[in-house]
């Protein structure tokens, strides 16, 4: 188990290098020399000269991978080019807002993803079945856009159920008033994807030799289905939770932009629309990292949930 | 010309499927009366003239019926005679001015509705939805195509050769999928800086490569070792001719089907770069340029940009999808 462990995270280091260098190819060498936004619109050849010796662009290009990687390393990527704060804050603050609106969001989208797959899995082929996935197709086809423009004109602006945008300090207030209306949103937008595939995991594991095995024994359809295949409709269903998650995090930058919630999205909006580099950067890197680690969690869980896997 | 009696080929069999599927029938059609639309758009036989302001500010759709006192808006919006100066130095250039704008562009009394209605500078939404379908659905096209061309030609050689070639592409594999793909998006975005439609379709293409490279590579690495690579390889094919001449027409409709259902995600994703404002440029529409001026003017109770811009997306990415699943279906129907 350790020795599986320290084998995944060792065959990590090539991809994460990978990852340093396309991101150090894009900001460094495409992106141009920052100097001269950095100046301003007054800049003499000086200040050019002292912004670029902060920043290291004047040292030649593996001196400024050198750094970028120490940067990595410490966490320390110095202070955002457009507010000055450091970076490291940056993203220490945000991630809470991002995972109040994520861990809810997540929870409650696997909760129903799982109970609806199972429930249309009792009626496969049906009318209601056929009906329900032409509904799911629609229902993906309308941008994102138009659900949060929509609900949050609908529920907040018109009937006033929820505030239109906004954020507090305490957690609960912010849970409970704030991050309804984005949850429920983000549930609206992505049961129809995630129903679409449970339903194909569940149906994939329903033609098996086991499910027609309990069937014989006299089991309940009921219990075949919730315990028998949803066993084994688990590992698909980990994989897909665990390796979006972190995608979630930027994924959900709409929803937080539209109502304001100071997270990790709407902070890669504003980087990008600042043309702030480090900010971007650091998220970039620490997110492929975490795809990564999620991937192996999302491994190790197999072996809980399926005793056969083998790490090998 | 036995051939032609013993068995039909892979595609005239997959037509012969696609046609017995109603719903996929219906949703070509609509794919292509969307497509037809780009085109005579592209050609500017249609909405060429979509930027003329030729209704009020916000004239509502014809079936809910025109504002009350919107005709009185209508007349007070005519350009009035303005009492002659005589101080102006620039006078006699201005009624030249006028005399030119007179003869080529006569003043028209501002419509007060329109089909679908207008938008804040009185545009016709319904040219105004087409010309921005061009733009959307011309960057999902292209973008799909360059992205499915770049994930074929990484495939191929990944796949048919091997080794460390394989090795190399399944690493710089792994880097692309470890980042988030909207991430990458807006981290080129960032990068390039520089707004417009060739950028959109490069930053969506460049990125958008692993999923077809991904199914492109086991293609060719099953392909390889089969019969008839093997007899053209004793022919004295050469690998190009092997890979390009031989393997391709045989692993095509992956390709095809990929690119159906790129084309679909990048419309999407389009959409919502053009309503961040990292898209298209000023001066150009899209259906995310649309919905971002939309979304203020719902609040203003102007609901019929944003129902004619999301009510186009939705018809056309619905039939796009339908049609993409048929696709997928009637060219590999072992899979279901």
């Amino acid at each position: 188990m350790l020795a599986y462990v320290l084998r995944r995270l060792w065959q990590m280091l090539p991809t994460m290098g990978g990852v340093v260098l396309l991101v150090f190819i894009l900001f460094n060498w495409i992106g141009g020399d920052p100097a001269y936004l950095l100046a301003g619109k007054m800049a003499d050849t000086a200040a050019i000269e002292n912004i670029r010796r902060q920043l290291g662009t004047d040292q030649p290009y593996y001196v400024q991978l050198w750094i970028f990687v120490k940067q990595i390393l410490t966490f320390d990527f110095g202070n955002a080019w457009s507010t000055g704060e450091p970076v490291s804050h940056i993203i220490a603050s945000r991630l809470g807002p991002s995972l109040t609106v994520l861990v809810p969001l997540t929870l409650l989208e696997t909760f129903f993803g799982i109970a609806l797959a199972l429930a249309i899995a009792f009626v496969r082929g049906s009318l209601t079945d056929r009906a329900l996935m032409v509904a799911c197709t629609v229902g993906m086809s309308i941008s994102i856009l138009v659900y949060i423009s929509v609900f949050q004109y609908v529920f907040a602006y018109r009937l006033g159920l929820f505030p239109v945008q906004g954020w507090g300090d305490g957690l609960g207030q912010n849970l409970l008033r704030y991050a309804l209306l984005p949850i429920i949103i983000g549930l609206a937008v992505s049961i129809a994807p995630t129903l679409r595939l449970y339903r194909s995991f569940v149906l994939d594991e329903a033609g098996q030799d086991y499910v027609r095995t309990a069937r014989a024994k006299g089991l309940s359809e009921r219990r075949v289905l919730w315990v028998h295949v949803l066993r084994n409709a688990a590992i698909p269903i980990i994989t897909h939770v665990m390796a979006s998650l972190p995608a979630l995090l930027i994924g959900a930058f709409l929803l937080e932009r539209f109502f304001g919630i100071p997270g990790i999205g709407r902070e890669v909006i504003l980087a990008v629309e600042r043309s702030d580099f480090p900010v971007i950067k650091a998220i970039t890197v620490y997110v492929a990292a975490a795809t990564m680690v999620f991937n192996l969690l999302a491994d190790l869980l197999y072996r809980a949930v399926d005793p056969r896997v083998q790490f090998k | 010309m036995i051939a032609s009696h013993d068995s039909a080929g892979l595609w005239t069999l997959a037509w012969r499927r696609l046609r017995a599927d109603r719903i996929a029938m219906a949703a070509l059609a609509v794919v292509g009366a969307c497509l037809l639309l780009v085109l005579l758009s592209g050609l500017g036989l249609v909405a060429d003239d979509w930027e003329r302001e030729v209704a009020l500010n916000y004239a509502p759709p014809t079936f809910v019926g025109a504002d009350p006192g919107a005709r009185a808006l209508a007349q007070a919006q005519l350009p009035r005679a303005t009492p002659p100066n005589a101080f102006d130095p620039l006078a006699a250039e201005l009624a030249e001015l006028k005399a030119q704008l007179a003869a080529t562009d006569p003043p028209l009394e501002k419509r007060t509705t329109l089909p679908f209605g207008a938008d804040k500078w009185g545009h016709d939404i319904v040219k105004k939805t087409i010309k921005g379908g061009q733009t959307s659905i011309v960057v999902g096209l292209v973008a799909a195509l360059l992205a499915v061309t770049l994930g074929t030609l990484f495939g191929a050689v990944s796949g048919f050769y091997g080794g460390w070639v394989d090795d190399l592409f399944n690493w710089f594999y792994s880097v692309f999928t470890a980042i988030p793909a909207i991430l990458m998006i807006l981290a080129v975005a960032a990068v390039l800086q520089q707004k417009g439609v060739a950028t959109i379709v490069l930053i969506l293409g460049l990125t958008g490569w692993t999923g077809p490279f991904r199914l492109m590579r086991a293609e060719y690495i099953k392909h390889g070792a089969r019969e008839y690579v093997m007899a053209a390889d004793a022919i004295g094919a050469s690998n190009l001719r092997r890979m390009f001449g031989h393997i391709l027409p045989n692993v095509a409709h992956v390709a095809l089907v990929q690119m159906s259902i790129l084309t679909v995600g990048f419309i999407k994703a389009e959409v919502i770069l053009s309503f961040l404002g990292f898209g298209v440029p000023v001066g150009t529409v899209s259906w995310g340029s649309m919905l971002n001026e939309a979304q203020n003017e719902l609040i203003l109770g102007k609901w019929w940009q944003m129902a004619a811009a999301a009510g186009a997306m939705a018809t056309l990415v619905t039939a796009f999808s339908l049609f993409a699943d048929a696709l997928r279906d009637a060219l590999d129907p072992k899979i279901k």
